[in-house]
């Protein structure tokens, strides 16, 4: 890590990142699987949707709003 | 995939004909309408619309939606509740309606390089120029230098301009993943030629990136201001 770690975060870029399209595809099977179970098991059967989130920040709003809109209706 | 008794109803109902057609839609129109306001309050610190406005998006946000869903319910294949698929285009409709809203009033000046702001965008302390300045340098000189003109484009809008991702979609007529893509070569790019000139180290790629703390918090304080 650089004395710069948020440049050097910024500019760090996963090659498992699955983009945009894949994320969001899977994204109500992935928020399920978060819902259903806290202990990373989403992150485990989809690891390219974890690394575009933890990325992506509007992909995370979705994913956070879909969580926020299912855990209070479920 | 068996679905869910919910699930069932909701797909049945939906693909029927007359009155129990027409209660499902009123129903799920209903549900998705309080999902849009919900997630406009939600997201209430990323944008400054209230009131009938704000309604008015969400509105829109479900009757897009609803569009949607009844288009591509053959497309449900109950690999979740019915209600978790629903949402998600919702979701979606509420992220492309701010995209689009963000230019009616927009925040940011798009004719401005500003490259003053990186070093307080990456929590570079003025104390410390001396020790980054060599390395902005050798950023500005990489995005001009390296980028391909749509990459920098992408980037001067993003990061230095602080365009939220959804609303420069909206402005290039292009989708999320496009732009996604362009920004992460850019990124993936800058950091290669930043690493081989000794600006940063090759070993600092964690797989996790945290593009969002920069993004999001600028895109916040470009509506804000």
């Amino acid at each position: 890590m650089s004395d710069w770690p948020a440049l050097d975060r910024f500019l760090a870029t996963d090659p498992g990142d699955v983009g945009c399209e894949q994320a969001l595809e899977v994204l109500h099977v992935y928020v399920e699987m978060v819902l259903e179970d806290a202990d990373g098991s989403a992150a485990r059967r989809y690891p390219g949707v974890a690394a575009h989130l933890a990325a992506c920040p509007p992909c995370d709003d979705d994913f956070q709003g879909l969580l926020a809109a299912t855990g209070a209706t479920s | 995939m068996q679905l869910d008794a919910e699930s069932v109803e909701w797909t049945r109902a939906l693909e029927s004909t007359g009155l129990v057609r027409e209660q499902a839609l009123a129903r799920l129109h209903e549900m998705l309408l309080r999902i849009a306001r919900g997630e406009l309050r939600r997201r209430g610190g990323q944008h400054p619309i209230s009131g009938p406005e704000l309604d008015d998006l969400a509105h829109q946000a479900a009757a897009d939606a609803l569009l949607a869903i009844t288009g591509k319910l053959s497309g449900f294949r109950g690999e979740s509740r019915f209600t978790t698929w629903a949402y998600r285009f919702v979701i979606l409709e509420v992220s492309t309606k701010l995209g689009r809203h963000f230019w009616r009033k927009p925040t940011v000046a798009l004719d401005a390089q500003d490259w003053d702001r990186l070093p307080d965008r990456f929590g570079m302390d003025p104390a410390d120029q001396a020790q980054w300045q060599g390395l902005v340098e050798a950023l500005h000189r990489a995005v001009e230098e390296d980028l391909t003109p749509r990459q920098r484009q992408v980037f001067v809008a993003i990061v230095l301009q602080g365009v939220p991702l959804d609303a420069l979609v909206a402005q290039l007529g292009s989708n999320r993943n496009a732009i996604y893509k362009t920004l992460f070569d850019a990124r993936r790019k800058l950091r290669a030629t930043l690493a081989a000139n000794g600006y940063l180290s090759n070993a600092g790629n964690p797989a996790a990136v945290v593009l969002a703390d920069v993004v999001l918090a600028e895109a916040d304080e470009g509506r804000r201001s």
